[in-house]
């Protein structure tokens, strides 16, 4: 690669350029800078998105009870401290949207990507700075179009995170799809701008600016996990702006898109044609790769981390590049396992039922590599390790009942229940979560130049993961009972009477876990500032960010940039005395690369 | 009960942070020089590891033993059988693999928790365990496929026959209407169109013009006659929705715009199902819980609620505005005479709006 132009262009920068305030913590087009933004505003949306479930949870588990608080928090969509169901409509919904889009898209790939493709590839930072820095502030201004739609005067959307019209689109049918749902879709609009940029970056970057002697089968996992997250992201983004466009058109040019012969208020609407069933198609055809999006670099930091931690080479490097490949192709052809029961010909709910379960397989082939991974290893069981750990226990356990949500059979009965929310908050939801934790506690000195706390971090890591199961275990039983999700209370049924102590059970767990983040909260903002200084590498971790310099600087190393001679996963190889042998070690005379 | 739950929680919950004071003690006199797991750390995460995994195990057969009663009784319509057999046999397949794998996890977690005088065994691939890994899921999911196309296609053929009736289900914000053929056992046309014809006596939109449609019956309550088949067929005529009737394994989306379907027998009546064991023993706890309520109820002065006698229920199960957690009708299974009988006092659609 241009290694020579790029030294110049760093000299550039690390000599001649004196940065401002402004251009070096607000518009930098430092990677570095902009990773820390895209993982603080993450944070920020992560915590208003579970503070939102945490108040819905109160409703489930105690139906109709006053609380005081609520009042206060919500005004008069809360009188006397009883949410209204409308709220609770638009709580579920923005918890979704933040959750998905917000913390566990832009916040956790946003982050990593940014952070660890430059530093891991060994470049000077992503091919195009200002293009990157555009995608963060997109992601900002999506931000908080998301958050001013929660003070519109009828309330933010409401309709799900899924935003099915016609209840999306009709302002009558549901308070929330007036103004509110304009400002959804005009944030989601600039987030997928923002995203496609940042993806367009990541490809480029990883073709383009790898540093010699880094081939595309040396890449650490992570990076194959965010390179071929940011495909996914470029096939399927567009296909969401496109149902998000045309839902615009239909709610405020007359267009009828997705509207059909509907009354609705006594009155007879004038659309005639569309169908519903078309925006569940090109919704899902972004919706469902999305969930990959989400788990995929997830899975990435996983597979670093655990090698690292347990001091031993990831197990099966080329299957897990293979079963992220085999992931990334069939996501793109099961979307429609999520409307087997949409009114769509049977025959497709077939095939995707075929394509739905191949996906198990190489799920299926990464959870056994990650076990074996730990076999005869010498785990050092960091924060970061637990939360690893825990991601391949929630992986597995959430992935199993996929086995029965993706067969069209079984998903009459469960299909939007309890049950797919059990499922997808274990396998995607939880998961996601703990790679955004181990990626944090992980690469903190990388980005903050300090530790986090371990003590902090172990009390952060059991809670959290005691009360996950917690909440999310007897969730099952609740959608095997039949209990529809999205319901306000389950009070108008007496047959869903006896459920009521498991809500009960589910709600205390997640508030402890919930205040369980609190801890979180503290130890990384105790640690920006006076957490213990860092030395270069600190996990002893192969890969090339830790040969760069603690100290940040617009081009990351002094000098030339280091070449690559082997893989990233020589743990305790035979032959060297110490444990680890980072990437820019020279092979010895003799010695074999094992993997190529 | 709650109390004894609460109890249990609490107990999790102090012994939970007891543990996690524990690891703040063990690791707090030795000056810490580094927020690097040491060996100390290693040893009580790896233990903690081990924990958790019972933690799971015991979770899980609590849950089975606690609310394993909650699960819907066995299925009422003749498809449901198929469809209990495929779900227990999956989970009898998962419940498998979760026991093996968490256990593999967590175990290899403790018994490998680091030293610092050992090294871990450099091992970069196999691919003979590799291929071990993909092919047996491939078996299993490939007989799991097979198992599941074979009973969906089973229950999503809908042939009309002579046998079979008809009946519409007629989704709106927030309720259900059902609409028999009559004695011609066709439909007749409908659109959202016509709501507005005979002040608002059209509740379904029938089409006038249509002979068929003369003969219709609307009603609020579904009742089906048992052994016969039914095929429904779905309108919307505003958002969307969903005809769930769990206790018939059935949903389908009724979606504005279009006719969906579906089609089930219903094979035991309500009388039948209400002497059902499970059922019997399901509807007397939920008795109980009322009796409770209402003891709380009437202390506040509030009316006490009515106990609970079992019937099916239609429920919505797509989010459709403000009332969606209470969007149902009753469905009565009954036998084919109490059926007609019932049918034969309801008025046809030209009888209704004279």
């Amino acid at each position: 690669m241009s290694n020579e132009l790029d030294h110049t262009h760093d000299e550039d920068h690390g000599h001649h350029h004196k940065e401002t305030f402004i251009t070096k913590y607000i518009f930098s087009q430092d990677h570095k800078m902009i990773a820390k933004q895209y993982l603080i505003t993450g944070l920020f949306m992560g915590f208003i998105g579970i503070a939102m479930s945490l108040i819905f949870r109160l409703q489930l588990a105690w139906p109709e009870k006053p609380f005081g608080f609520l009042e206060l928090l919500l005004g008069k969509w809360a009188p006397d401290g009883v949410m209204d169901p409308n709220v609770y409509l638009a709580l579920i919904t923005i918890h979704g949207t933040i959750m998905v889009f917000f913390v566990l898209t832009a916040g956790l790939s946003g982050t990593f990507s940014n952070l660890l493709i430059p530093l891991q590839i060994g470049a000077r930072d992503m091919a195009s700075g200002l293009l990157n820095m555009f995608s963060y502030w997109l992601f900002f201004i999506s931000s908080l179009i998301m958050t001013i739609s929660l003070f519109v005067e009828a309330g933010p959307a409401a309709a799900g995170w899924t935003v099915y019209p016609p209840l999306s689109a009709l302002p009558q049918a549901q308070p929330g799809s007036g103004a509110g749902m304009t400002l959804w879709l005009v944030s989601m609009a600039v987030f997928i701008a923002s995203s496609l940029l940042a993806a367009l970056n990541y490809v480029v970057t990883v073709i383009n600016l790898r540093t010699k002697g880094m081939t595309m089968s040396r890449l650490p996992l992570t990076i194959w996990a965010f390179f071929v997250t940011a495909i996914i992201g470029i096939v399927s983004f567009p296909v969401l702006l496109s149902a998000a466009l045309l839902l615009i058109m239909d709610r405020s040019f007359g267009t009828s898109f997705f509207l059909s012969d509907i009354f609705i208020q006594g009155e007879v609407l004038h659309y005639q044609g569309g169908s519903p069933v078309l925006f569940e198609h090109l919704f899902w055809f972004l919706g469902h790769p999305e969930v990959y999006i989400v788990i995929l670099p997830a899975l990435g930091i996983t597979s670093e981390v655990l090698a690292t931690n347990a001091r031993k080479p990831i197990f099966g490097y080329r299957a897990m590049v293979a079963s992220i490949l085999a992931i990334a192709f069939l996501s793109t052809i099961v979307w429609g396992h999520h409307m087997f029961i949409s009114g769509m010909n049977p025959f497709l709910g077939s095939v995707f039922t075929f394509t739905t379960l191949l996906i198990a397989i190489p799920s299926a082939v990464k959870a056994f590599n990650y076990i074996t991974t730990l076999w005869k290893g010498n785990l050092q069981l960091n924060p970061a390790m637990l939360f690893s750990i825990a991601l391949v226990s929630t992986f597995i356990s959430g992935g199993l009942t996929g086995v029965i949500l993706g067969d069209s059979t079984l998903d009459i009965n469960v299909h939007d229940t309890y049950f797919v929310v059990a499922h997808f908050h274990l396998v995607m939801g939880i998961s996601a979560l703990y790679g955004l934790f181990a990626g944090v506690y992980h690469w903190f000195p990388k980005m903050f130049k300090r530790m986090m706390n371990k003590n902090l971090g172990y009390i952060h890591f059991w809670v959290t993961a005691i009360c996950a199961y917690g909440v999310f275990f007897p969730m099952h039983f609740i959608g095997m009972a039949g209990l529809p999700r999205r319901y306000y209370t389950n009070t108008a049924f007496p047959i869903f009477d006896d459920l009521a102590d498991i809500n009960v059970i589910i709600t205390i767990f997640a508030l402890i876990a919930g205040a369980a983040q609190l801890v979180f909260l503290y130890n990384f903002i105790h640690s920006i500032f006076y957490g213990k200084k860092t030395v270069q590498n600190p996990w002893n971790s192969n890969t090339l960010e830790w040969t760069a310099p603690i100290e940040h600087f617009h081009g990351n190393w002094h000098g030339e940039i280091p070449h690559v001679h082997r893989w990233a996963y020589d743990y305790s190889k035979p032959g060297y005395d110490k444990d680890f042998v980072p990437q820019n070690i020279p092979l010895k005379k003799g010695e074999e690369e094992l993997q190529h | 009960m709650t109390l004894l739950l609460s109890l249990i929680l609490l107990i999790l919950v102090t012994i939970s942070i007891w543990q996690l004071t524990k690891i703040l003690e063990l690791s707090q006199p030795k000056k810490e020089e580094t927020q690097v797991a040491n060996d100390q750390d290693n040893q009580t995460q790896g233990v903690l590891l081990f924990a958790f995994l019972i933690f799971i195990y015991i979770l899980t057969i609590f849950s089975f033993w606690r609310w394993g009663d909650v699960l819907l009784p066995e299925a009422s319509s003749d498809h449901g059988a198929l469809y209990d057999n495929l779900m227990w046999l999956t989970f009898a397949i998962i419940f498998f693999v979760q026991t093996i794998t968490q256990a593999l996890l967590h175990y290899f977690g403790y018994k490998y928790r680091g030293k610092k005088s050992r090294k871990a065994y450099f091992l970069a691939d196999n691919d003979r365990l590799e291929a071990v890994w993909t092919i047996i899921p491939t078996i299993v999911l490939a007989g799991l496929i097979l198992y599941g196309l074979y009973t969906w296609t089973d229950i999503m053929t809908i042939e009309e026959n002579e046998d079979a009736i008809v009946v519409e289900l007629y989704a709106q914000q927030f309720n259900w209407k059902a609409r028999y053929a009559g004695k011609d056992n066709v439909l007749g046309d409908a659109n959202v169109r016509f709501l507005q014809d005979f002040e608002g006596k059209n509740l379904v939109g029938i089409d006038i013009t249509d002979p068929n449609g003369l003969d219709d019956i609307v009603t609020q309550e579904l009742h089906l006659p048992v052994g016969k088949e039914i095929i429904f067929k779905m309108r919307s005529q505003d958002v969307l929705h969903s005809a769930y009737m769990p206790h018939f394994r059935a949903q389908m989306n009724c979606v504005p715009g279009m006719i969906t379907e579906f089609a089930f027998t219903p094979i035991k009546t309500t009388e039948e199902i209400r002497m059902d064991p499970d059922v019997i023993s399901k509807v007397r706890k939920i008795n109980e819980i009322r009796k409770r309520n209402s003891e709380e109820l009437i202390l506040n002065g509030e009316e006490p609620l009515d106990p609970y006698v079992f019937d099916y229920v239609l429920i919505c199960n797509k989010i459709c505005g403000v009332s969606h957690y209470n969007m149902q009708m009753k469905i009565v299974v009954e036998t084919q005479e109490d059926f007609n009988s019932w049918l034969s006092n309801q008025q046809t659609f030209s009888q209704f709006i004279q």
